[in-house]
């Protein structure tokens, strides 16, 4: 091919402006296949808020319930519980919740909106296993300071009755307090904010 | 027949193919035993494929019927045990012979120069074997297929900012279900296909620049000439039929071990086949013991080595990643002016034999709870791991070699 008469540098830009607006449209191309792994709308839906009445709950008992496929748990906590919740504030990574593992409203000592009722999403904020409900004081495999909390099977990590990590432990964060309001007194609604309006 | 070959010759290079690579492709005459790999890799990667194909004719990629699938399979197909044993026994076993590979490269020196690029086509080789074998793992949908998915995709929201929306991304859910199986499932039948497009780039380079070999010397800078060709290097021998029998030898060898194990040992005590697995995936119930199959376990260790700090866990991940990441600068990491550990002096050979011994440490680590003792030992592990790789540009500068001698030993 002759490059007489032929402008390189008009070429040029013509080339550059065609591969870019070209690269552009592959771009668009691609939003289809990439929004099509997120979460569909049905899995969505089964993320809509959860019920669960805790009129049935025994002082002291864990009830699990399912919200957006994760276990979750609401415990019922004695006085004594919440007492104990206090005495050991020294040996947790972050006792005043300072890190938004939670909504603003359980932002206090106790995470929660009620202190009776606490709910939190029953997973690890390590590696996602989910913790066992240890409940019984100073055990043998746990220590003579166990107030009662939860227990990580998988890599050991450690939390009290407010789902707040101890150190030194692998997890690094709090358990998640999903959002969650109180439909009638003991009726919570798990996934929607106190003010209404899905999470 | 000569006439059929002419009218296909005129119209594909098969006769040009041919020789190019097999009856008229010199390799070094001194290939020794573990040269035996590549092939057998490649013999493993048809046996996944092929076995992999027929276990799909009667698996169900749904969180409700995946289980039963497997069992029905091993229990009621005809010879469904001996297609599913030879696949999950096939992954172990892949992973063995690119291991032994990659460590034969490793020894001596088949990532030097001009070989970097065939060296880094091997290493995305193994980081697409490695994700296929992740994705694989999630569909019998066991105990250990769930929670170890689980485990594994949550480190990837370790990661700031986006970590959170890139794990429900990959999930396509909040947690792992039908719909994470359903595209595992897509992904697991898809990369073995890009797995062989990797395997036909990595042979076209290593056909550009020639086998190294167990004295690494450069036969294509020696003198030419052989029985064959003038032309030729001295120290070359056709691949077909001198390396293409050997090879055979070797698939037979290869065999009566896989066999073995396929037949007498498929669990291989709870090490390809993890026990809780034969338990069906509960979400709300986690095994006491999460532990990944054996090949990923040098690397689990390490991720668990390293404890979070700064509010976040993501250093553990990252230094997982860097464990892979820093095998594609090793060509450039080795200045020692030898390539074969032959001519390697004391330090080199010391530095590689207590890799091999980290290495197997770290995946004896990574299979166990960890304890603060063991926790010690796998950070121990983990920052020889790194130093064998960093310190590589001043030991192996330093290090006392031996004179290369000009044509390859017998």
């Amino acid at each position: 091919m002759s490059s007489e008469g032929v402008d390189l540098k008009k070429r040029r830009t013509l080339i550059t402006a065609t591969a870019g607006v070209g690269a552009v449209g592959a771009g668009f191309a691609l939003v289809p296949f990439i929004s099509y792994w997120q979460p569909s709308a049905r899995a969505k839906a089964l993320g809509a808020p959860e019920e669960a009445d805790v009129s049935k709950l025994e002082p002291g008992a864990l009830l699990r319930v399912k919200w957006r496929g994760k276990v979750c748990w609401i415990v019922h906590r004695t006085n004594q519980m919440l007492e104990d919740l206090k005495k050991h504030t020294d040996n947790l990574v972050d006792p005043n919740s300072e890190v938004p593992q939670q909504p603003e409203y359980c932002k206090n000592w106790h995470r929660s909106i009620k202190p009776k009722y606490w709910v939190a999403v029953g997973i690890c904020t390590h590696l996602g296993c989910s913790p066992t409900f240890r409940p019984d004081v100073a055990p043998a495999d746990l220590g003579p300071s166990w107030y009662g909390g939860f227990f990580c099977p998988c890599h050991g990590s450690k939390f009290d009755l407010a789902g707040r990590v101890f150190k030194g432990v692998p997890a690094p964060k709090n358990l998640v307090v999903p959002p969650h309001r109180y439909q009638s007194d003991t009726v919570i609604v798990i996934g929607e904010d106190q003010k209404g309006g899905a999470a | 027949m000569s006439r059929l070959i002419d009218w296909i010759d005129e119209r594909y290079p098969l006769t040009k193919v041919w020789k190019e690579h097999l009856a008229e492709y010199y390799a070094p005459k001194n290939f020794n035993f573990w040269y035996f790999f590549g092939s057998l890799a490649l013999l493993v990667l048809v046996n996944q494929i092929v076995t992999g194909i027929w276990l799909t004719m009667n698996y169900k990629p749904d969180a409700n019927l995946a289980f039963a699938s497997v069992e029905y399979i091993m229990r009621d197909v005809n010879w469904g045990w001996l297609i599913r044993y030879l696949h999950s026994t096939g992954a172990s076993a892949f992973f063995i012979v690119i291991y032994l590979h990659m460590f034969r490269g490793l020894i001596y020196g088949s990532y030097r120069k001009p070989r970097e690029l065939l060296w880094i086509i091997g290493v995305v080789i193994y980081l697409a074997m490695m994700a296929t074998a992740f994705f694989g793992y999630l569909l019998p949908w066991g105990q250990m297929s769930y929670w170890g998915a689980q485990v594994i995709v949550n480190l990837f929201s370790a990661i700031p900012v986006i970590g959170d929306d890139l794990s429900v991304w990959i999930r396509g859910d909040y947690v792992i279900s039908d719909t994470t199986l359903n595209r595992f499932f897509a992904l697991h039948y898809l990369l073995p296909f890009v797995l062989a497009a990797l395997v036909f780039v990595h042979i076209v380079a290593l056909h550009k620049v020639g086998s190294n070999n167990p004295d690494g010397i450069e036969i294509k800078k020696g003198p030419k000439g052989n029985r064959w060709s003038d032309t030729a290097p001295a120290d070359g021998i056709p691949f077909h039929p001198y390396y293409t029998v050997k090879d055979i030898v070797g698939v037979a060898g290869f065999l009566i071990v896989f066999l073995g194990v396929v037949f007498f040992l498929p669990e291989m005590g709870g090490f390809f086949l993890e026990h809780p697995n034969f338990e069906p995936a509960n979400p709300l119930k986690t095994p006491p013991h999460i532990a990944p199959v054996w090949y990923f376990t040098p690397f689990y260790a390490m991720l668990r080595a390293v404890p979070s700090f700064a509010g976040t866990q993501v250093w553990g991940v990252l230094v997982m990643g860097a464990s892979i990441v820093i095998l594609f600068f090793l060509p450039w990491l080795d200045r020692s002016p030898v390539k074969s550990i032959r001519y390697k002096g004391m330090i080199s050979k010391v530095a590689i034999a207590l890799f091999v011994i980290d290495f197997l440490v770290l995946g004896y680590l990574g299979m166990k709870p960890a304890t603060p003792g063991r926790t010690l030992v796998a950070q121990i592990g983990t920052v020889y791991y790194f130093l064998f790789f960093l310190a590589m540009p001043f030991y192996s500068k330093i290090d006392k070699t031996k004179p290369v001698p000009e044509r390859v030993t017998q």
